[in-house]
């Protein structure tokens, strides 16, 4: 049986051999993407484009402005007069948001009411809405708190302020979301490499006729499904070392955890989704076919559902159990866990336990639905 | 023209034989809208903590109860000791844990400071700095109270204003992802049947060998491309439609602008999505080779660099440089501010003439290609 297994093995390696560009592309192409999306993937917002309509015109407005600008998170880009120019200046993206101080904005304030500002954003992008909400949010209140220090100090009160916060950042205290971002990245640059690459070889020996020659040698399905995956776990193991290699040389991930532990999970994640390409050759005829169903189930829901950008918790209940059909969700989590956390074992064994499950789920099921091919 | 017609009854033919694959060109989309569409949300709308209180006073009670009663947080439990607070945020089932300390009480009456220790789990930078804000806004707020409180009991005559930031959203009032992840998705749905089907069709004939059969009739290069072009314009066309449908009766989505120039644009975005396709299949032997440049070379960079979830003002001056060769940035610009913001034709001069001028350039130097391995 394991001659059989390593003769399919070595045909397959020989074929890949032969086949310069498209080894090109597996192994340059997945580096070059990290390399060029690492740098383009964050969510960290910084230089939010701010337009000013200061009706004041006061030293406090004009202080509160500066104490915005001086901050790398808010850059002006104009200076309005009147409020006919909002519209404009938001609809033809000039500003992300605008901020209004209102006439008696400083009067207000100095007989002790409440200095109201006005800040119109553009919501499109909700979550860069959200985040400029939150800095101006914060802004105004460290504004109002050396406010009250200065009021107090001026009427000779001498007051400590009553709650100090020290926050502090776990795994990432820069709070870069790269960081966060980059173990997706790598899990869905494997899962395309790997689904997309195995399906398509073996679609392509039904399409020309081989796998007919292949099913009356005595080797059985099992074996030749065993003997397919492994140069392609062997190719999909080396672009993972390299992807890895090139996310610690360009973006600085160190290690926090057991290489050990990175090896067997990286190995086992690669299994499954070998295993769910295997599968999408066994529903597929033709290549045109098999790489549609092979987008269809690794490169959106890798991107999407995964995780990767969009939380899990905030996906409706129906959707949270469909991400379960990729297995990235679950080695984002181990990737996360073991380069950013550190954490072992004992914090991801159900992600391990299902990666596991997953692939023997799809083995027996491609192989299943290949025996009956094959019988026909 | 006669001879261009056959060729579009021809891929249309084969089409319908491909039961399969006619599936997935209407099926495929819809489906994947729908999905995505309810996945892609990045709304925040509560932060899972836990709270560790030395002190157990009355005090620090109430404290506590100002943060379950924000609306901002869950507080999923209370824990007693550093180990519980570490395995929370270790597993992940916390992003915040906070410590009161145990002279809260004391320290506050005696009108000292307490410093208050915050831990988040940073590994989503996002979310955690939302969170840290939320925090901060609450502890701002409450230290504030006691400090007024303290120099009301002092007997002193004060009041001291503060800012109030008064806010107002424009085109997503709720601030929903949602609305601006749907039509995001619609672009990406388009891009990727198109490219894919126009490559591979043509691959598909060289592979067989049944493009050279079509070179030795008198059909010449440019009947060729125009018959192979115009099927998958319509098919494109039946994708908007059905997409935009999904959008506006499933999602309740409204579309704000003039659905007529949103169709003309995507038109026009199909032309630069077919012409990508027309290239790759000029530079590939085989569907395999086609399939991964397809993948990694376009749809992948178009992904990551038109800002369709990472916003392109986030990004370092030189990739934000090589985001304007993505024609689907500025489709994707077209359709959000079509749809959310009901922007028309001449708000969006710039962007439409780009798409225009990328497409057809695009179209016609793939197009010379191919005419090029033709003969």
């Amino acid at each position: 049986m394991l001659k059989r297994i390593f003769a399919i093995s070595k045909k397959e390696i020989r074929q890949l051999k032969r086949d310069t560009r498209m080894m090109f592309v597996l192994f340059v192409f997945p580096v070059v993407l990290l390399a060029l999306f690492g740098y383009a993937i964050s969510f960290d917002v910084r230089h939010i484009k701010l337009a000013v309509l200061d009706k004041d015109k006061s030293e406090m407005s004009r202080d509160f402005i500066n104490s915005l600008l001086s901050s790398e998170y808010f850059d002006m880009t104009g200076y309005l007069y009147s409020d006919n120019e909002i519209k404009e200046y938001l609809d033809l993206h000039k500003a992300q948001a605008v901020l209004v101080l209102p006439e008696d904005f400083s009067k207000e304030l100095s007989r002790g009411n409440e200095g109201i500002l006005q800040i119109i954003i553009d919501g499109v992008n909700g979550n860069t809405a959200s985040i400029i909400l939150n800095y101006m949010n914060i802004a105004a209140i460290s504004y109002s708190n050396n406010y009250l220090d200065e009021t107090t100090a001026a009427a000779g009160i001498t007051i400590n302020p009553a709650i100090q916060l020290e926050p502090l950042f776990w795994y990432n205290p820069s709070l870069n979301s790269t960081y966060f971002l980059l173990p997706g990245l790598i899990a869905m640059i494997l899962i395309i490499t790997a689904v997309v690459s195995i399906s398509l070889s073996i679609v392509r020996e039904k399409e020309r006729g081989t796998m007919e020659q292949i099913f009356v040698s005595p080797v059985s399905t099992i074996e030749l499904l065993i003997g397919k995956t492994f140069p392609y776990t062997i190719i999909a193991l080396l672009i993972a070392g390299l992807i890895l290699l090139a996310g610690y040389i360009l973006f600085d991930i160190t290690m926090k955890g057991n290489y050990l532990l990175l090896l067997l999970t990286t190995l086992l994640f690669l299994f499954a989704s070998l295993n769910l390409g295997i599968f999408v050759s066994s529903v597929s005829e033709t290549q045109q076919v098999a790489f549609q169903i092979a987008t269809l189930v690794s490169l959106l829901p890798s991107v999407i559902l995964s995780g990767f950008i969009f939380p899990i918790e905030s996906m409706p209940a129906a959707i949270q159990v469909l991400s379960n059909i990729t297995p990235a969700k679950f080695y984002i989590v181990i990737l996360r866990g073991i380069l950013l956390k550190g954490v072992g074992l004992e914090a991801f064994w159900e992600q391990t336990i299902y990666l596991l499950l997953f692939a023997l789920f799809f083995l027996t099921l491609s192989t299943i639905k290949n025996k009956k091919a094959r019988t026909v | 023209m006669k001879i261009i017609v056959h060729i579009i009854i021809k891929e249309f033919l084969q089409l319908k034989r491909d039961k399969k694959l006619f599936a997935i060109v209407f099926l495929a989309p819809v489906l994947q809208l729908i999905f995505l569409g309810y996945a892609a949300t990045m709304d925040i709308n509560n932060v899972a903590m836990v709270i560790y209180d030395n002190d157990m006073s009355s005090l620090s009670r109430e404290f506590a109860e100002e943060f379950r009663s924000s609306g901002y947080f869950e507080v999923i439990g209370n824990v007693r000791g550093y180990d519980e607070l570490t395995e929370n945020i270790d597993e992940g089932r916390a992003v915040l844990g906070l410590v009161i300390p145990e002279d809260f009480e004391k320290r506050i009456n005696r009108k000292e400071t307490v410093k208050l220790q915050a831990v988040f789990d940073g590994s989503d930078g996002n979310k955690a700095s939302i969170a840290s804000g939320y925090v901060q806004a609450l502890i701002s707020r409450y230290s504030k109270n006691i400090m007024l409180e303290q120099i009301e009991n002092s007997g002193r005559m004060l009041s001291i204003g503060s800012i109030i930031p008064e806010t107002r959203v424009w085109y997503n009032p709720d601030l929903k992802t949602r609305n601006f992840m749907v039509p995001s998705i619609m672009g990406l749905i388009l891009m990727v049947i198109t490219t894919v089907l126009m490559s591979m069709a043509v691959v598909k004939e060289r592979e067989i060998g049944t493009l050279e059969q079509i070179i030795v009739t008198p059909i010449k290069p440019y009947q060729l491309i125009t018959g192979k072009l115009i099927p998958f314009v319509i098919l494109g066309f039946i994708d908007i439609l059905l997409v935009t449908g999904i959008m506006v009766f499933w999602f309740d989505i409204a579309i704000r602008g003039s659905f007529i120039f949103l169709l003309f644009a995507s038109m026009i975005f199909v032309l630069s999505t077919l012409g990508l396709g027309l290239f790759i299949s000029t530079i590939s032997k085989t569907q395999q080779q086609a399939m991964l440049v397809a993948l990694f070379g376009l749809m992948m960079p178009m992904v990551y660099l038109s800002g369709f979830a990472f916003p392109i003002e986030n990004m370092p001056e030189s990739i934000q440089v090589l985001t304007h060769i993505i024609p689907l940035k500025y489709y994707l610009i077209i359709l959000r501010d079509v749809i959310l913001k009901g922007s028309d034709f001449t708000d969006l001069i710039p962007q439409t003439l780009i798409l225009f001028f990328m497409g057809a350039l695009i179209l016609l130097l793939s197009a010379l290609r191919f005419k090029k391995r033709l003969e």
